[in-house]
């Protein structure tokens, strides 16, 4: 039901307490990844290919050593040799070996003992390269005659014959599509792209690494999952992962885009190079968006079968995407995204990952699904109107409920994709009139969300306040999630949990804060945690009480006899514990470690108003309203606020964002002035609502809110266009531009 | 014996074949029998793959328990943001 019906039985849970964080960030006391200083401290500066494909000739880095104030410069030469698999990707993308593979790539890394030495010593080290032929475009670099970006690459599931540019292939379905589209009363075909975006995140990266000859290192890292960065570090530089110690600053965004390493490990080569030196490595913009990875751009091909009364038939998605110059596009993940919203009898689905000379594309929130749902609830929508039906009851008539099969195979478990079309339906946006070049788009979208490997523990303080230990970073507010969620498993105040991002030599590996899982895994592991805790309690004052045990019972922050039966005792509260804990056994704790299961579907539908103004082709955002499940919203006010999130970079993506190139290869756009991200004064509030049909895998229900929010804006504003000038557009970005353009072609 | 759902693009590999039958107590034994049985399968699950039991999509856990009452699928490696 939705979350302004809702009632519980909850005492903090659902409530919307201030954010732990909060005082430290409008303070400006939070210490973000270029916030951190060290005595001896040199600052690095990289060198970027300004070639979208070239060969390195040489490379004479002897005028920048003699520069006064230069104390190391690093190469590829000085990384270690035999790396396979995705580690030589790491590495290769964080140095250019033998080629340079996009414009900004790495060639060489310099540490001055000030940030305007080391720029200055960019200048004066000399790349002589031989230019190679490039390509950008996804559909051109499968092409026959494609400059071929490395031999080899493909992995077994490419069929022969391909390019070599082709280095993944996936095929998946089910039923028989060719009967599917026959006893469709319309079949339609339509073709669609979408161009790279990046996550946009506000804190460029930014790193500080010390390494010693010894191999023993610490970094201070702005990322999503210091593991991952300590791994990937460990294997670029051939060191012993339990050596680095990692710990993560706070992160002014990172949407994906910070689950992986880009530079981390040239500040630790700099540092290892000049004796032991930390050394801090703070990306420009430009930087960001040259060598940093957006996501894929994509060139899809969907046909849909749709009777006359809106059932669907069947579908076929052919679906081409590059992730730059190494594999790793999420092809597959759009796929299993695509048409996940509904029942469809037979669909077939096919996919490419495809190298192009681009950097490495990362993660970017619900990877591949926007781009699905981009091209599935375009032609939905196209098609409803052809037949005459209402484009929401069409959704609603073919869409997947609990225990349904998926479109990609296994069957769902609890869902609330139906709860969340009804709620939408009943939303009053949805009878709010139109006037002229006004138009309403709405879409359905899906994100599977994850769950990872998890190790949390617990703490009990002398005072009875409590400690947890996480190894998520906090991007969009699990600290204030998870202290809500440990208040209401002890039954103590919000304010009597303190909730930290343990570094990485507290813990046992944790995955990232990606795939929406650090409510959900963290939440899970941590209620394992403070069971053991508690029971830990309970069997303190059943020692107290001379009682079995089994005998007690943990409720509203006190151990209590757990009948009549149990004997006559007052409650002792976890106060009382805590302060005698020294002389009853020493400390309690509580530990939980698991990849847990139990992950919960999310499903979401967004409605968009627009205004496009004729003789510009601007399209404006009237009114915005996303609804999403979020199974159990522990705290609503983030829970909304990432509905909000993902709805305006979807925003972005749908009318304004690209990757532009000029035909050498080079990017012109690798500015905010020029990459134009939504701002406040673009976009009206946007409404949400939150939906609740409870997961039964988490203690408290939670499916996980981060991602689904992206992945209806393209389609529902490419719906909302249509319907405001009958101009159906197929590439996006909808720029002022290309509309104007078919409005007048119209 | 379980039965296990491939994706279609592996049908190569398998004979054409796309729910298998093997002997197996847990995930590991799992995936072991396929290879064995299909030598192709190697390559594309060291590239790394996910499992999906009774619809909990999860990483290759190859000590979890499964029966022949498990919907079993296999699926390509998935990575959120």
């Amino acid at each position: 039901m939705a979350k302004d019906t809702n009632t519980s039985d909850f005492r903090y849970i659902g409530t919307r307490p201030a954010r732990p964080d909060g005082l430290d960030k409008v303070t400006g006391r939070a210490r973000y990844g270029a916030d951190i200083a060290a005595a001896n401290m040199l600052h690095a500066a990289v060198v970027r290919s300004p070639h979208a494909h070239a060969r390195i000739v040489k490379i004479d880095t002897s005028k920048a050593e003699a520069l006064d104030g230069v104390k190391a410069i690093v190469t590829r030469a000085d990384f270690p040799t035999g790396l396979t698999g995705e580690d030589w990707d790491l590495q290769e993308n964080t140095m250019a070996g033998e080629r340079a593979l996009y414009d900004g790539h790495a060639v060489a890394a310099i540490a001055a003992t000030s940030p305007h030495i080391a720029r200055d010593a960019v200048k004066l080290i000399e790349v002589e390269y031989e230019i190679l032929p490039h390509v950008i475009d996804v559909d051109d670099a499968m092409a026959e005659g494609a400059p071929v970006i490395r031999e080899g690459a493909a992995n077994k599931t490419v069929p022969e014959g391909m390019h070599p540019n082709v280095v993944k292939y996936i095929e998946f379905g089910h039923g028989d599509v060719e009967d599917g589209f026959a006893k469709a009363d319309l079949v339609m075909e339509r073709h669609y792209k979408t161009e790279a975006t990046h996550q946009g995140y506000i804190e460029p990266h930014a790193c500080m690494g010390q390494l010693g000859a010894d191999g023993k290192g610490e970094m201070w890292v702005c990322t999503q999952g210091h593991w991952y960065i300590r791994r990937m570090c460990a294997a670029v530089l051939g060191l012993d992962t339990a050596q680095l110690r990692v710990t993560a600053s706070e992160i002014g965004g990172g949407f994906g885009g910070k689950t992986t390493i880009f530079m981390e490990p040239l500040a630790l080569a700099l540092s290892r190079k000049s004796g032991g030196r930390p050394v801090k490595l703070v990306m420009s913009r430009s930087e960001v968006l040259r060598a940093t990875g957006p996501t894929a751009s994509a060139s899809m091909d969907v046909k849909i079968g749709m009777t006359k009364d809106g059932m669907l038939t069947a579908g076929v998605a052919n679906f081409r995407m590059q992730g730059g110059a190494f594999p790793g596009s999420p092809v597959d993940m759009a796929l299993y995204c695509a048409f996940a919203p509904y029942q469809v009898p037979a669909l077939q689905h096919i996919g490419y990952d495809v190298l192009a000379n681009r950097p490495k594309c990362a993660a970017y929130r619900a990877p591949g699904s926007p781009m699905g749902a981009f091209a599935v609830e375009s032609l939905i929508d196209e098609m409803a109107t052809e037949l005459g039906l209402d484009p929401m009851e069409v959704r609603i008539k073919n869409s997947s409920k609990s225990g349904d099969k998926s479109s990609y195979g296994p069957k769902f478990g609890v869902i609330g994709l139906e709860e969340t079309l009804a709620a939408t339906k009943a939303h009053p946006n949805m009878s709010i009139p139109l006037g002229p070049n006004q138009g309403r788009g709405i879409a359905a979208g899906y994100w599977f969300n994850h769950g990872g490997e998890t190790s949390v523990s617990v703490a009990l303080s002398e005072d009875g306040t409590v400690q947890v230990s996480v190894g998520t970073p906090d991007i969009g507010g699990s600290r204030a999630s998870m202290a809500l969620m440990a208040a209401e498993t002890l039954g103590i105040p919000y304010e009597n949990v303190r909730v930290n991002i343990a570094e990485t030599g507290s813990l046992g590996v944790n995955e990232p804060t990606h795939g929406s899982r650090a409510t959900f895994a963290s939440g899970k592991a941590m209620h394992g945690a403070l069971t053991q805790a508690i029971n830990e309690m309970c069997r303190r004052a059943a020692g107290k009480w001379k009682i079995d045990p089994e005998a007690v019972e943990w409720r509203d922050g006190a151990a209590v006899p757990a009948g009549p039966n149990a004997g006559q005792f007052p409650p002792m509260t976890i106060q009382e514990i805590a302060r005698k804990m020294k002389n009853t056994g020493g400390p309690i704790s509580g530990h939980h470690e698991s990849v847990p299961d139990g992950v919960g579907d999310s499903f979401g539908a967004h409605v968009v108003d627009v205004e496009v103004d004729p003789e510009t082709g601007h399209t404006k955002i009237l009114r915005y309203l996303v609804v999403q499940d979020a199974g159990r919203a522990i705290h609503p006010s983030y829970v909304e606020g990432q509905y909000q999130g993902g709805a305006v970079q979807g925003i972005g993506w749908a009318l304004n964002e690209e990757y532009v190139y000029d035909n050498m290869g080079r990017l012109q756009n690798p500015i905010f002035l020029d990459y134009r991200v939504p701002v406040a004064s673009d976009l009206p509030m946007i409404d949400t609502v939150i939906v609740e049909v409870p997961n039964p895998g988490h203690p408290f229900g939670v499916r996980g809110v981060g991602e689904t929010g992206i992945t209806p804006p393209l389609p529902a504003i490419a719906n909302a266009v249509a319907a405001a000038t009958g101009v159906r557009i197929r590439h996006l970005p909808i720029t002022p531009t290309k509309l104007l353009a078919a409005i007048k072609a119209k | 014996m379980v039965t296990v759902n491939l994706w279609s693009g592996l049908r190569r590999f398998t004979d054409g074949e796309l729910a298998i039958q093997v002997e197996a107590q847990t995930i590991g034994d799992m995936l072991e029998a396929l290879v064995g049985k299909y030598p192709g399968l190697g390559p594309i699950f060291d590239d790394g793959i996910s499992v999906a039991i009774d619809g909990d999509v999860m990483p290759a856990d190859m000590s979890k328990s499964i029966s022949s009452e498990n919907e079993i699928f296999l699926l390509q490696q998935m990575k959120g943001g």
